[in-house]
């Protein structure tokens, strides 16, 4: 039994970082800390070369089942597609270039609730920027967000202008990247919510918004319902808003009913599918995330089963596998995926599903005002009308011409645009 | 990319077995003549030595994740159970004594509609034998039914007469064990079920029964219903008894009707339970992504011991830690080994894809009404699932025999070889 997860952590367990005037506080509120039980850790990522090298030899000895009987993913990932995948892994990728990317912005440790929680904090240079926590998905992690932070922190480079930057808080969630993983339960997207109001709060933050898509709508949502006086308002890709009666007709696995207009059953019918057709994994997940003992010890299964999250995501890292140019490399594809296997998080990343009672897309009364961007392939592009029912006070809402479920890894331009359009009335 | 499964086959491509007198035919058939493509070769199980090393190489380089965080099985197999169990099948474990049992029977491969179908053909030495087929279902094999083979075929040294014997053929399901993996769809239970009636047919038998449970119950379901004319009668240890309007409100989560009786309403309950507290989701991931899935079960020995225990079935198995229960340690291995070295995960776990979600305890989706031919049940008690007799009686309208037994589960033929086998004496008993 190798050990292979090897972080060496380049913490300075001083405070040092927070010592008075080292840093420069966005909202100019510097503060003490009170208990080093609070205390913020510089961290460093590393892996071992050894570990690097298990992974590697692991890809080049994976057993492979038979061929799919299909010629289309309606089996799930195709062989050809993850034999490519296993072959750029071993022979062109290399890690050590995410790890320098991920090194090149602050990387943080903080104790929340009993647990290390990571985090990324970039300050933008401009005065008065406006602090956004944002908050990913499975199977995301912090790479998916990394190509906004730029044009958030720093907008005047990116077609932005000084008044529109951001201060970028970018956590793994517990149990995911280089959160601690809980050992014991309770960790929902409640709890994780109450961790990220403690986080801002201890950054300093009084005035914030939250931002997130798939797990990150959980608990951005979340946090919006326990609204705590800093949160300002939230913005969401993936909103929890299928009305009640559209809920029920499509767990019935009932026809679209005729009163919908065009946008309502272009989503109704794209949940259908995924109701349908897409659910396995999260059921599996929400059931039994233990027994996923095979994607722990296999580099190839655990990629598999990070392919198969939705069918439109799919296609895109396919295409890409296939030489074709899109909004994310076969770098960043891997990037993920390899961060999942070097931090051996497959089981307790699943374990969110397991930990989860909210139901998925259904509304949480959130009563703070909330921005919408909704992208064509996102597992249902949200249509306005459920949306304004859902969100009472709805500050901005857009449908967006291209896009899916990783919208900020995919369409960072777009995606940044969004979030300033989306939370300059709160500025 | 290691090739793993290498079976060294000892298949003798001339069909001795099909040579004028040689075979004693129980009801004393020959077939005039035999295509080459209808060919029974002889089949030996020998796995090279290198296969089982890598094997156990894998085992030791397994990655494991943390424990989970609850101290019960309700996130999965336990890492406490699962570690010493995997560790002993890479240290301790011998495949070649599973090799030697499968060997130790008579087995051949047969082409059937394009795939190689493997089975165990064991003729009784009693005259007028009744051949029963039997089909296993996943996650199982033929490993759980060998117990049954001589009880079965040779039942007065189990407690039987003479008049009692069987001539037993096992097969391997297509996709599974030594039978070939389909690179084609359409392989659901209704045409697994036509080959086995080429199948009983090209042995020679001109009067046979089926018998399975799980996915062999879906086949024999189809068999009933597609009634060739040698099939005489059917048994089913995992029936389709529930009824249409039950089956809904069970799969939408609503409230029991106010018309069940105390025994149809504990049964509404476990299986209400078991939907909500998603204990279908095994049968969910495998029904549309069996790929998705198969590729960490293809790759990782623990994976795959995992995902097998993850059936209900083994819900209350201890995981070898109980000496007196069956199936044992060994037994379960073997079964999980099978899988392993034939490469099967995924190849297995596409039946569930084919069958299209339909349920194989739903009357309705196996149209049950339309098997006119007999049929037998056996509930085993400590089955997930414990059909009532009014629900089976409402469900198969030529229902001949009826009976609950005590013991046993969702493994019945492994778990209670015995009384499973006494079940079959019984059941068939007019049907001879």
């Amino acid at each position: 039994m190798k050990k292979t997860k090897n972080i060496l952590a380049t913490a300075a367990l001083s405070i040092g970082l927070l010592l008075p005037g080292t840093l420069t506080f966005a909202q100019g509120n510097s503060y003490s800390i009170s208990k080093p039980a609070d205390s913020i850790r510089p961290f460093k990522i590393h892996f071992s070369d050894a570990a690097l090298k298990d992974l590697k030899k692991r890809v080049q000895a994976t057993k492979w089942p038979q061929k799919e009987t299909v010629t289309d993913a309606t089996q799930g990932v195709q062989l050809s597609t993850i034999q490519k995948l296993a072959k750029y892994w071993t022979t062109q990728y290399d890690w050590r270039k995410a790890e320098a990317k991920l090194n090149s912005y602050p990387n943080f440790i903080t104790n929340i609730d009993g647990l290390d929680i990571h985090f990324i904090h970039v300050r933008s240079k401009h005065p008065n920027a406006l602090p956004i926590i944002l908050t990913h998905g499975w199977p995301g992690s912090i790479i998916e967000e990394l190509k906004i932070i730029d044009p958030l922190t720093n907008p005047t480079a990116y077609g932005g202008k000084a008044e529109d930057a951001f201060d970028v808080i970018i956590p793994s969630l517990p149990g995911y990247g280089f959160s601690e993983q809980p050992k014991t339960t309770g960790w929902d997207p409640t709890r994780i919510a109450h961790a990220w109001i403690t986080l801002m709060k201890r950054l300093g933050y009084k005035r914030y918004v939250a931002q997130g898509g798939d797990w990150g709508d959980a608990v951005t949502e979340q946090m919006a319902v326990i609204a705590p006086a800093a949160l300002a308002g939230i913005h969401t890709n993936m909103p929890s808003a299928v009305p009640a009666e559209i809920s029920g007709a499509l767990w019935s696995r009932q026809a679209a009913p005729d009163s919908l207009n065009a946008d309502e059953k272009r989503a109704y019918e794209q949940l259908d599918f995924f109701f349908k057709h897409g659910l396995a994994y999260a059921q599996e997940m929400g059931n039994k995330p233990q027994t996923l003992y095979g994607i722990e010890d296999s580099p190839v299964g655990l990629a598999s089963w990070i392919l198969d999250h939705d069918i439109r995501s799919y296609e895109l890292i396919t295409r890409t596998f296939d030489g074709v140019p899109e909004g994310i490399t076969k770098d960043d594809v891997l990037d993920n995926i390899t961060l999942y296997w070097l931090t051996n998080t497959a089981v307790s990343s699943a374990r969110l599903y397991w930990e989860n009672k909210l139901i998925f897309f259904q509304p949480m009364n959130v009563k703070i005002p909330v921005a919408v961007s909704a992208y064509p392939d996102e597992l249902y592009q949200a249509p306005k009308s459920w949306v304004e029912k859902a969100f009472p006070n709805l500050i901005h809402y857009n449908r967006l011409p291209k896009g899916g479920h990783f919208a900020a890894w995919e369409q960072p331009a777009s995606f940044s645009q969004e979030i300033r359009t989306a939370f300059k009335s709160l500025r | 990319m290691i090739q793993s499964i290498k079976l060294l086959v000892i298949a003798l491509f001339f069909g001795t077995l099909l040579l004028q007198g040689k075979p004693v035919h129980a009801q004393g058939a020959q077939p005039a003549s035999i295509a080459a493509t209808e060919s029974i070769r002889p089949f030996k199980v020998k796995i090279p030595a290198a296969e089982i090393k890598a094997l156990r190489q894998r085992i030791r380089d397994t990655r494991w994740p943390d424990q989970e965080t609850v101290s019960d099985p309700s996130q999965g197999a336990r890492l406490a159970q699962l570690k010493p169990l995997v560790a002993y099948w890479g240290r301790d474990y011998d495949w070649r004594k599973a090799e030697a049992r499968l060997n130790a029977l008579p087995q051949f491969t047969t082409t059937i509609d394009g795939v190689d179908i493997h089975f165990i053909h064991v003729r009784s030495k009693e005259a007028n034998a009744l051949p029963i087929i039997i089909s296993h279902g996943w996650p199982g094999s033929v490993f759980e039914l060998l117990g049954v083979i001589d009880p079965l075929a040779n039942p007065t040294a189990h407690g039987g007469t003479a008049a009692e014997a069987f001539d037993v053929v096992i097969p391997s399901l297509p996709g599974f064990g030594f039978s070939g993996k389909p690179t084609d769809t359409g392989w659901d239970p209704d045409r697994i079920a036509k080959a086995w009636a080429v199948l009983m047919k090209r042995l020679g038998y001109h009067r046979y029964v089926a018998q399975g449970g799980d996915w062999g119950a879906a086949i024999v379901n189809a068999m009933g219903r597609q009634a060739p004319a040698e099939l005489v009668a059917i048994h089913n240890n995992l029936p389709a008894t529930v009824p249409a309007e039950v089956g809904k409100i069970i799969s939408t989560g609503g409230q029991a009707p106010a018309d069940l009786s105390a025994q149809e309403r504990a049964v509404f309950d476990v299986l209400s339970k078991f939907y909500k507290d998603g204990s279908t989701a095994y049968n969910t991931a495998m029904t549309a992504r069996p790929q998705a899935i198969g590729y960490g079960l293809a790759d990782s020995p623990a994976g795959l011991a995992a995902w097998l225990l993850l059936h209900p079935g083994f819900a209350t198995w201890r995981f070898g830690n109980d000496a007196a229960q069956t199936p044992s340690k060994d037994e379960v291995l073997d079964n999980i080994t099978l899988y392993w070295l034939t490469n099967t995960a995924a190849s297995s776990a596409r039946i569930y894809w084919e069958n299209k979600g339909k349920p194989v305890i739903s009357a309705a989706a196996q149209k049950t009404q339309d098997i006119k031919i007999p049929v037998a049940i056996t509930v085993f008690a400590e089955d997930i699932y414990r059909a009532p007799e009014s629900w089976a009686r409402r469900a198969y309208p030529n229902l001949v025999y009826f009976k609950e037994v005590a013991k046993g589960g969702h493994f019945a033929s492994w778990e209670q070889p015995q009384l499973f086998s006494e079940e079959m004496r019984a059941a068939f008993k007019s049907y001879r």
